[in-house]
């Protein structure tokens, strides 16, 4: 019997070599319990080297192996041939991302942004090794525990159309980020980080289109700390008129 | 001489890309009816504003056709605009925690929807006694 094959379309771009990308089509063997990312990789060994991707972990937890499968973002390590089959697995670099090379994506504005949210505890008031470490109740781990999660694989932002349109926005996952810090009780730089909130480049880009959570591969739902903090910025705006001049932040 | 020259797609189109950009879109749309509607009742008022003759002038065209036509076809829009308002709603919320645990979405949205119901079963009950 002839064994079952599916098809693979990548997005194929050589700088050196083409103007724009192309796809390419390539057949692969189709088994039950192969990924996107595995069928990739058999293409690299078995086919054509020359084709570019990133991935590590296999396992949904380095955030590296982020593309567009069929229109939507997804982990390819974490999507399955079976869930495609018998259609054709179209495969592009994430969205919204200069393309350097086939499926790899220039990361470096999103690498700005993680650096200027200050992704770090930056405590009010530190404290010694002799005082012991700071301590934190489950309710207060609740407040930011979910936001926590994110792997940085960037697929919020191949979702988000603002991002696409205006690559100056802060952007989804960062922002998760910066109200995962700001919700920890052991942090103390709320109001440096709240500055970047309200700045153009802040959480007033977002129109909630919402597709950011729904592709999340680990539910962090960063459509909900974008808009938690439109209206904390819009409240600390308010109240900045009924605080002495000099100290409203 | 470097050999990068990193390719920007283009975004042209972008929201028929993706069937949820379409219902974004589609949602998003719904508040020109709800705009639309909002400067009806400002037609009404300024009419009843200006004296008898403009305010049973704006009655009269109320009652043509067209025009119940097109509160009907508002109705629907305001209520697609309203469901997709409150299925968003619970995105744009701190967590709501009752008695230790927290709200869920659903219950969020339903919350939502319960009050738009009985806000408008409210209003029109009212409406309904005043003109009887």
């Amino acid at each position: 019997m002839a064994e079952k094959t599916i098809t693979i379309k990548v997005l194929r771009y050589n700088p050196e070599q083409d103007q724009a990308p192309v796809f390419q089509a390539y057949q692969v063997p189709f088994s039950d319990d192969m990924s996107v990312l595995q069928a990739l990789l058999f293409i690299k060994d078995e086919l054509d080297e020359t084709l570019s991707f990133r991935w590590s972990c296999r396992m949904a937890i380095c955030g590296s192996c982020g593309m567009m499968i069929n229109g939507n973002p997804k982990l390819s390590c974490k999507t399955f041939l079976r869930d495609i089959y018998p259609e054709t697995v179209r495969v592009e670099a994430l969205n919204h991302f200069p393309i350097e090379r086939d499926l790899v994506v220039v990361m470096d504005d999103f690498i700005d942004k993680l650096e200027r949210i200050q992704p770090y505890i930056i405590p009010a008031a530190p404290r010694s090794l002799a005082q012991g470490e700071y301590l934190q109740t489950p309710a207060q781990l609740e407040k930011y525990e979910q936001f926590s999660s994110c792997i940085n694989c960037l697929l919020c932002y191949a979702a988000c159309p603002q991002y696409g349109l205006n690559p100056e926005f802060i952007g989804p996952g960062a922002l998760a980020l910066l109200h995962r810090y700001n919700a920890d009780s052991r942090d103390g730089a709320s109001a440096q980080r709240m500055e970047l909130v309200a700045a153009e480049e802040g959480v007033f880009n977002c129109t909630a289109v919402g597709y950011c959570s729904e592709v999340c591969p680990k539910h962090v739902d960063p459509a909900n700390a974008v808009n938690q903090n439109k209206t904390t910025a819009a409240g600390n705006y308010f109240m900045s008129f009924l605080k002495p001049r000099g100290t409203s932040k | 001489m470097s050999k990068r020259r990193p390719y920007v797609r283009p975004m042209a189109g972008w929201w028929r890309k993706n069937p949820f950009f379409i219902e974004y879109m589609i949602h998003e749309g719904t508040a020109l009816f709800v705009a639309a509607y909002a400067l009806v009742l400002l037609a009404g008022l300024v009419c009843l504003a200006l004296g008898e003759a403009a305010w049973n002038g704006w009655l009269g065209a109320m009652k043509h056709p067209l025009v119940i036509l097109f509160h009907l076809v508002t109705l629907a829009m305001i209520a697609y605009h309203s469901w997709t308002w409150f299925k968003i709603m619970p995105k744009t919320m701190p967590p709501v925690v009752i008695g230790g645990k927290r709200l869920s979405a659903a219950m969020i949205t339903g919350g939502g929807l319960a009050a738009v119901a009985l806000a408008s079963l409210l209003a029109l009950g009212l409406f309904w006694g005043m003109t009887r």
